[in-house]
């Protein structure tokens, strides 16, 4: 196979790995709403929890878009 | 007419480059721009609150009301002795926070987008972090990678995994920031040529430009959302960061 047209394969296939943690930061912000609904008074202390949480889910699918990133344009 | 999404990236000199000692030192946009932010910080948060009054003014009180919000915010995740890293904190929001929102607006330089800076000021959080964790604790630092009540069988590949976590933070840290402007302003661009490319089809084209034009302004809100929530999800990793030098044990 040509080499260019096997790193933007691998650039495709790496970003599939975003959509799972698209549905891990989809489950925390659901269950963060419900659990916010069920008791809406301890909702506001439970934001930073939610925020690092995000961005702890985020980061996974961070590093398959940096590889997908450094197929195009680093390697 | 074609739209060169990524030419909103590109760094170029503002005047000719002086070489010095071997070193080629330019002033770019990038450089500009970080010069309008800091300018802007500056005066938002000296020039605004000058007058001290009681009842604070307009912009006397965004200014107040942000020094709250990120005060609130190091007080809550890194304790009351992590507040003696709140000046740290609260510059680095307001530098992320208004670099993306003066990226925001249409042809400016959107300084959060380049790798390198985000990843210097990830890895001055990375460093500081290290460095104060191990003066303030010595070795008992390390317990950071040890978690308490880990079964002794698997404890070695749970070390090795905090590890791994550890050393990947600085890379997360600055990738989640540069990725999201990165994609946010990619996708404006975008949706932009799409307007461009319809109305250029005459004037039926005109009525069809309308669906991305308003594409383009519900990205823009939403990048709105973006850029604040990107800088303080920067200030609170910050934090937690910080937390962790500061009480290693879990």
């Amino acid at each position: 196979m040509d080499p260019t047209a096997a790193k933007y394969i691998g650039a495709g296939i790496a970003c599939i790995g975003m959509g799972g943690a698209g549905v891990g930061v989809g489950i925390i912000f659901g269950s963060y709403l419900s659990a916010a609904l069920r008791n809406p008074s301890a909702a506001q202390g439970q934001f930073g929890n939610l925020i690092f949480g995000f961005a702890i889910t985020e980061a996974l699918g961070i590093f398959s878009l940096l590889i997908a990133l450094l197929l195009l344009f680093g390697l | 007419m074609q739209v060169d999404p990524i030419h909103q990236f590109q760094i170029h000199d503002m005047v000719p480059m002086i070489n010095m000692g071997g070193h080629q030192i330019a002033f770019t946009n990038s450089a500009l721009f970080m010069m309008i932010i800091v300018f802007g910080v500056s005066a938002l948060m000296i020039g605004a609150s000058a007058p001290r009054a009681v009842v604070p003014g307009r912009l006397q009180s965004i200014a107040e009301l942000s020094y709250e919000f990120v005060a609130n915010t190091v007080r809550s995740s890194a304790g009351t002795e992590g507040m003696k890293f709140f000046p740290f904190v609260f510059t680095l929001f307001m530098f992320v926070l208004f670099a993306n929102l003066i990226g925001l607006i249409p042809y400016s330089f959107t300084v959060t987008s380049q790798i390198i800076i985000t990843a210097a000021l990830a890895l001055t959080v990375f460093l500081i972090v290290v460095g104060y964790g191990f003066w303030r604790n010595g070795l008992h630092f390390l317990n950071l990678f040890v978690p308490k009540g880990v079964p002794k069988a698997i404890l070695p590949a749970v070390v090795i995994i905090e590890v791994l976590s550890f050393v990947s933070r600085p890379v997360s840290h600055s990738v989640r920031l540069f990725a999201n402007m990165l994609a946010g302003h990619i996708t404006l661009q975008v949706f932009a040529g799409f307007v461009i490319m319809l109305a250029g089809a005459g004037i039926l084209g005109w009525f069809g430009a309308v669906l991305p034009f308003a594409m383009v302004v519900a990205l823009t809100a939403l990048e709105l959302l973006v850029a604040f929530l990107q800088a303080y999800v920067f200030a609170i990793l910050t934090c937690i960061y910080l937390n962790d030098a500061i009480h290693p044990g879990h």
